[in-house]
This record gives structure tokens, C-alpha cells and sequence, in this order.
């Protein structure tokens, strides 16, 4: 039987052009993204769902949601 | 879900409010200077920008414009938008608009200049602004600093208005000076360079 490699949907932010405003932590309903140390934002994979909601939030159209393998 | 309203989210009523006193009494304009030492004190001392994710009411009220009330085509900022060099350079550019107004007041106080009633817009357009203007107990040169200040105030919301229109309701956080500012102090406190 051929192995069957699970995907799940995440955000995925791009560091160096982040600009932490924090609009992406204010709309995710599962609290799995946060602002690291005024520098860039973090998702935290474990609780993220990607829903898609900071993305089409981030003004600065830098947080993407790719398909990952479990 | 974290979606409980805190007092902080109502911060726009606070911008907003700023703005419409400037209109009747230019000496208000001295109140924003809080939205330069604040942000700037909680990332020199907390090292976040906790300023920028909750308390900003500027970026609040785009995002009620803009969002609630749909007056923005939601469209991606342009990537030169977001690159370092027009941040940083936009960064300097305000740094120097802003010294001239420092530059301006101090000529005033020191007696070579006249006060000017009037609010610049966007660097070029001069309105008059006198009816805002009632006299002050103190120097015509507080004067000029709160005509100064609020010129700066209200070019930059009218820039971030129309940045709202033309892309995402908040695009002016992707190169407020504040902001970028704050960043580079959270940084470089932090002591990760990228």
C-alpha cells in the first residue's frame, strides 16, 4: 500500500518584510500567531488551522498559507 | 477565541477626536505628542510594539474606514511599498519634515519669525487656519509648534487615508515612521540582526 503523506494548510510569514503591526494577531479566532519581541510575527504551527484570516488582514500582504506535510 | 473588546480597541474615538479639535483649537495639537513619546517609551523600555498591536488609534480608525465601512479596494501594497529603503527612507524624510517644524518654532520663539497661522498639507499645500487660533497666555512660538505638529498629524493621516483607499485599509503601518521607528528600537534591543 503506498504511503499516504497528510497535508495541512498553515500561514507562514515572511520575517524580513514583516513590518509588526500585530493586525494578523488581532484577527486570528485561535490566538496562534503573536508578535515576536516588536520584530516580526510568529505563528505557532501546533494551534494554527490556516484559515487564511491574517493573511487577507496583513497590510503588508507578507503572511502566505501553505500547504505542509504533517 | 480571543475576540473580547478591551477599553484600548476605542482608542479611534481618541484620533479621531484630536483631529476635530485641531479644527477649533490648534493649542489640542500639543496632545499628540503622546502618540510620539508612547510608543517610543514602551519599546525603549519593554522592548515591544505593543503600541502598534493595540493602543494605536490612527491604525484603528483606518482599519474601521477602511474595513467596516469598505472605502478601501483591499487591493496588496506594492512591493517597493514594503521594501527597507522607502521605510527607512520615508523614516528620514519625516525625521527632516520634521525638524524644519522644530526649526520653525524655534524662529518664532526667538523672535525672527512671525507666527504663521496656517497648516501645511502634504508639504505644499498651504491652508489657512487662523480661525483655530484664539491667542495663547503663553509665546506665539507654542503656537507655531501646535500649527506645526498638527500640519504633520494631518498630512500623515491624509496620507494614510489614501494609501487605505488605493490598498488594505491599514497600509500605513507598513511605512509609518512610528513604526518603523519602534521596530528598529525592538531590534536593536533585542540583538538579532537579519
Amino acid at each position: 500500500m503506498p504511503a499516504v503523506t497528510k497535508k495541512r494548510k498553515k500561514a507562514k510569514v515572511d520575517p524580513p518584510l514583516c513590518v509588526a503591526c500585530g493586525c494578523c494577531v488581532k484577527v486570528c479566532p485561535l490566538s496562534a500567531i503573536e508578535i515576536y519581541k516588536g520584530i516580526y510575527a510568529k505563528v505557532h504551527k501546533e494551534r494554527c488551522v490556516g484559515c487564511g484570516k491574517c493573511a487577507a488582514e496583513c497590510p503588508a500582504s507578507v503572511i502566505a498559507i501553505e500547504e505542509e506535510a504533517l | 477565541m480571543n475576540k473580547q473588546k478591551h477599553w484600548y480597541d476605542y482608542l479611534w474615538i481618541a484620533s479621531l477626536t484630536y483631529l476635530i479639535l485641531g479644527f477649533f483649537n490648534i493649542l489640542f495639537a500639543w496632545l499628540g505628542l503622546l502618540c510620539f513619546f508612547i510608543p517610543l517609551l514602551i519599546s525603549l523600555i519593554k522592548g515591544t510594539k505593543s503600541y502598534c498591536n493595540r493602543y494605536c488609534g490612527r491604525g484603528q480608525l483606518f482599519g474601521i474606514i477602511g474595513g467596516r465601512f469598505g472605502l478601501s479596494r483591499k487591493k496588496d501594497v506594492p512591493r517597493w511599498m514594503k521594501s527597507k529603503g522607502f521605510r527607512y527612507g520615508f523614516l528620514i524624510f519625516f525625521f527632516v519634515m520634521f525638524f524644519v517644524m522644530l526649526w520653525n518654532t524655534y524662529l518664532v520663539f526667538s523672535g525672527a519669525q512671525d507666527l504663521k497661522q496656517a497648516v501645511t498639507l502634504l508639504w505644499t499645500f498651504r491652508l489657512p487656519w487662523q480661525w483655530a487660533y484664539h491667542g495663547t497666555l503663553f509665546h506665539d512660538g507654542v503656537a507655531q509648534f501646535a500649527f506645526g505638529f498638527y500640519s504633520v498629524m494631518l498630512k500623515s493621516t491624509v496620507l494614510g487615508l489614501i494609501t487605505m483607499v488605493l490598498f488594505k485599509p491599514r497600509s500605513w503601518c507598513v511605512y509609518c515612521p512610528m513604526g518603523t521607528m519602534t521596530q528598529l528600537i525592538c531590534r536593536a534591543k533585542s540583538g538579532k540582526e537579519r
